[in-house]
């Protein structure tokens, strides 16, 4: 996907765009409301991610302009004001969602991915590997014709194997990034979803290999 | 002991006003017997005195000395008046000519002139008080002027019976005087007090957390209570209104670099090659994730302590609200392969209450749902109307409230004894509860049959 993130903090900033860029995404980065609108200008953007205080006024605004410009780019309000009304008002405005900092990663995406669904509107995103081919936004596998849905977190470890195949992965690194950090998960856990993906692949070609005391990869046969 | 301060105001005003009524009826009762005596005193004088110039009149001389014919009817005039025993005594230069010649003459004695008329005093005669009328005539006896004294004598017990009888009425006037006073300073101080009632009325009918000022009309002299009472609910509302700003503005503070934090450590921790870094970092994230759901949940509670005060009253349409809120929760709740599902949204559920608050709630419940359902489960929030009230219920597949009781984990900062792995503030339930007692409704807590939580928020429907 390719974000417009706008931010005043450049901390902030650069830490979240280098987050998103390990996930494959293409972020830019705006400091204020002026270089967000040639941001917008220049080039196209999947997905907007708003902070609402800003040096040159307040995200609110923006938002308000863009809807009213019917400039439909979705926005996803990302802010450390997290009163109920903030949450309320923003939605009101016309954000597509809202999320309160400091944010998860994986609900960022789930939920950037949600707002794009809902949309229907995103650049292409279908992948291939071996006999299928992949559409995280709709969570479908389609193998030799058959389309299968993939639950959520099958789908985000095909997306992690399939960012870079043949590599090894840990169970524990799958699990950091396959389970919320607030709740404690044991390694083990993730062979529940590799057996699903291994089914849900099944006539593909493609299959999840177990590398002993090491992890799994993702093959083409 | 008890502090005179404490005496109530009302026990205060009647004590003072029934004291007053007593020593004035005590007054009126001397009065009136002191003026009713001496009024009969005087009433039996002028009879006495009026049978003794009538003895006087009847005296006459001769040669032979002094003769007198006792008016029967003056005496019996006496007698009429009360059962009274009555003494004459007729003397010449201190000579008995007829009656009691022991009647004693007064004490102290009188010039000729002055008992021209009767001169009344009161001795004792025979064991017995007697009321006395003395008078001097000067007959002539013998060629001679020769003065002639009258005592007539009475005993006091008639006197006594008007005076006791007398005594007797001004008490029973007292005593209704007392009465009728007595009841008027109840009356009084009822009426007195009652603006200061009411306006306890007022302030006292008032919400746990209602800080508005007080405006009930109230006599001037309670002004500068009234006026006190408000500068310290301005100033109370001032304070919890820095409070909640201060609240929002550190959560704000606080956010934005824990953000900063958690992305980075996010990133380590992809980039990290040992488990023992990687533990640390996944540590870090959990601290980070913690705070800032404290920070969140304080805030939260803040709005709604702040709120709770005097929630907005609008129309809430609750199927538009939970349907919102099921969107807005299904990309985490899918994070875990968790469904949400939802029931009665179909058509519009309105509530009269305050949407912020409300929609808190209803937040803090799905939160709490989605954090304790395990993989692959369902949610099912479910809309419904129960006689007069509006229904939202959240059923999760989790583990359970494990025994704990609803009144433990709505406690602040109390958590259930089997959640000690999930992150979480303990003020979630807390926030739920406040919301629903804030709108008169309720919030229950039960097991689910089959496993997991039952959330029940009720609202009273519009």
């Amino acid at each position: 996907m390719r974000f417009l993130m706008i931010e005043d903090s450049d901390d902030l900033a650069h830490s979240v765009a280098e987050r998103l860029r390990l996930d494959g995404h293409a972020v830019d980065h705006a400091c204020s409301l002026a270089e967000a609108e040639d941001c917008l200008s220049a080039a196209p953007y999947d997905l907007i991610l708003l902070d609402l205080s800003l040096p040159d006024g307040d995200g609110r605004s923006f938002l308000t302009r863009q809807r009213r410009a019917r400039r439909d780019v979705p926005i996803v309000v990302m802010t450390a004001r997290a009163a109920v009304r903030d949450r309320v008002d923003v939605l009101d405005l016309g954000a597509d969602d809202y999320l309160t900092k400091p944010f998860d990663f994986a609900e960022l995406e789930a939920r950037c991915r949600a707002v794009l669904r809902r949309r229907g509107g995103a650049t292409e995103t279908v992948q291939r590997f071996a006999g299928f081919t992949f559409n995280p936004l709709t969570a479908q596998l389609v193998v030799a014709g058959e389309a299968r849905e993939l639950r959520n977190r099958e789908l985000r470890l095909l997306e992690i194997l399939l960012a870079a195949p043949d590599r090894i992965f840990s169970k524990s690194q799958l699990c950091d990034r396959l389970f919320s950090y607030a709740e404690s998960v044991s390694d083990n856990a993730i062979e529940v979803y590799v057996g699903r993906l291994r089914k849900k692949l099944e006539g593909s070609g493609a299959q999840i290999d177990t590398v002993r005391g090491m992890g799994y990869r993702l093959t083409a046969a | 002991m008890r502090d005179n301060s404490a005496l109530s105001l009302r026990e205060r005003l009647m004590l003072q006003l029934l004291v007053l009524a007593a020593v004035l009826a005590v007054a009126l009762f001397v009065a009136v017997r002191t003026v009713a005596g001496s009024a009969a005193e005087e009433t039996l004088d002028d009879v006495l005195g009026a049978a003794t110039i009538a003895v006087a009149d009847e005296l006459r001389g001769g040669e032979e000395g002094v003769t007198v014919d006792l008016p029967h009817e003056a005496f019996s005039i006496l007698g009429s008046i009360s059962e009274d025993r009555i003494f004459y005594r007729i003397a010449v230069d201190g000579t008995t000519i007829t009656g009691y010649d022991d009647l004693p003459l007064p004490e102290t004695a009188r010039n000729p002139a002055e008992l021209s008329v009767p001169v009344f005093y009161t001795t004792q005669f025979r064991d017995t008080e007697v009321r006395v009328a003395i008078m001097q005539r000067v007959v002539l006896a013998g060629r001679l002027s020769t003065p002639v004294t009258v005592l007539v004598a009475q005993t006091r017990a008639g006197q006594a019976a008007i005076a006791a009888r007398v005594a007797n009425q001004a008490a029973g006037i007292g005593l209704g005087v007392f009465a009728l006073a007595a009841v008027l300073s109840i009356l009084t101080a009822g009426s007195v007090l009652r603006p200061i009632n009411r306006l306890a009325e007022a302030v006292g009918r008032r919400g746990p957390s209602d800080l508005r000022s007080v405006d009930h009309p109230s006599p001037a002299e309670l002004r500068p209570l009234v006026d006190a009472l408000n500068g310290f609910i301005a100033r109370l509302r001032a304070g919890l209104m820095r409070t909640e700003t201060f609240i929002a503005e550190a959560a704000h503070h606080i956010r934005t670099p824990l953000a900063t934090v958690r992305a980075r450590t996010e990133t380590a921790l992809r980039k990290a090659e040992t488990e023992e870094a990687r533990e640390t970092l996944r540590a870090v994230i959990r601290a980070v994730e913690e705070s800032a759901r404290s920070a969140s949940q304080l805030l939260d509670h803040a709005t709604v302590v702040y709120r709770s005060d005097r929630p907005e009253r609008e129309s809430v349409d609750l199927a538009r609200l939970v349907e919102g809120l099921a969107q807005g929760f299904q990309p985490v709740a899918g994070l875990k392969d968790v469904e949400i599902y939802t029931e009665g949204i179909a058509d519009p559920v309105e509530v009269m209450g305050d949407r912020l608050l409300i929609e808190a709630a209803l937040r803090n419940m799905l939160d709490n749902a989605v954090k304790y359902s395990g993989p692959d489960s369902e949610i099912a929030l479910v809309l419904s109307r129960k006689g007069d009230g509006a229904c939202v219920e959240v059923a999760d597949r989790g583990r359970g409230l494990s025994g704990g009781a609803q009144p433990d984990l709505t406690r602040r900062f109390a958590r259930g004894a089997n959640v000690g792995d999930v992150v979480g503030s303990g003020l979630g339930l807390t926030i739920v509860e406040e919301v629903a007692t804030a709108h008169g409704g309720r919030f229950e807590l039960t097991e689910r049959e089959g496993g997991g939580t039952c959330a029940r928020f009720w609202v009273p429907l519009v």
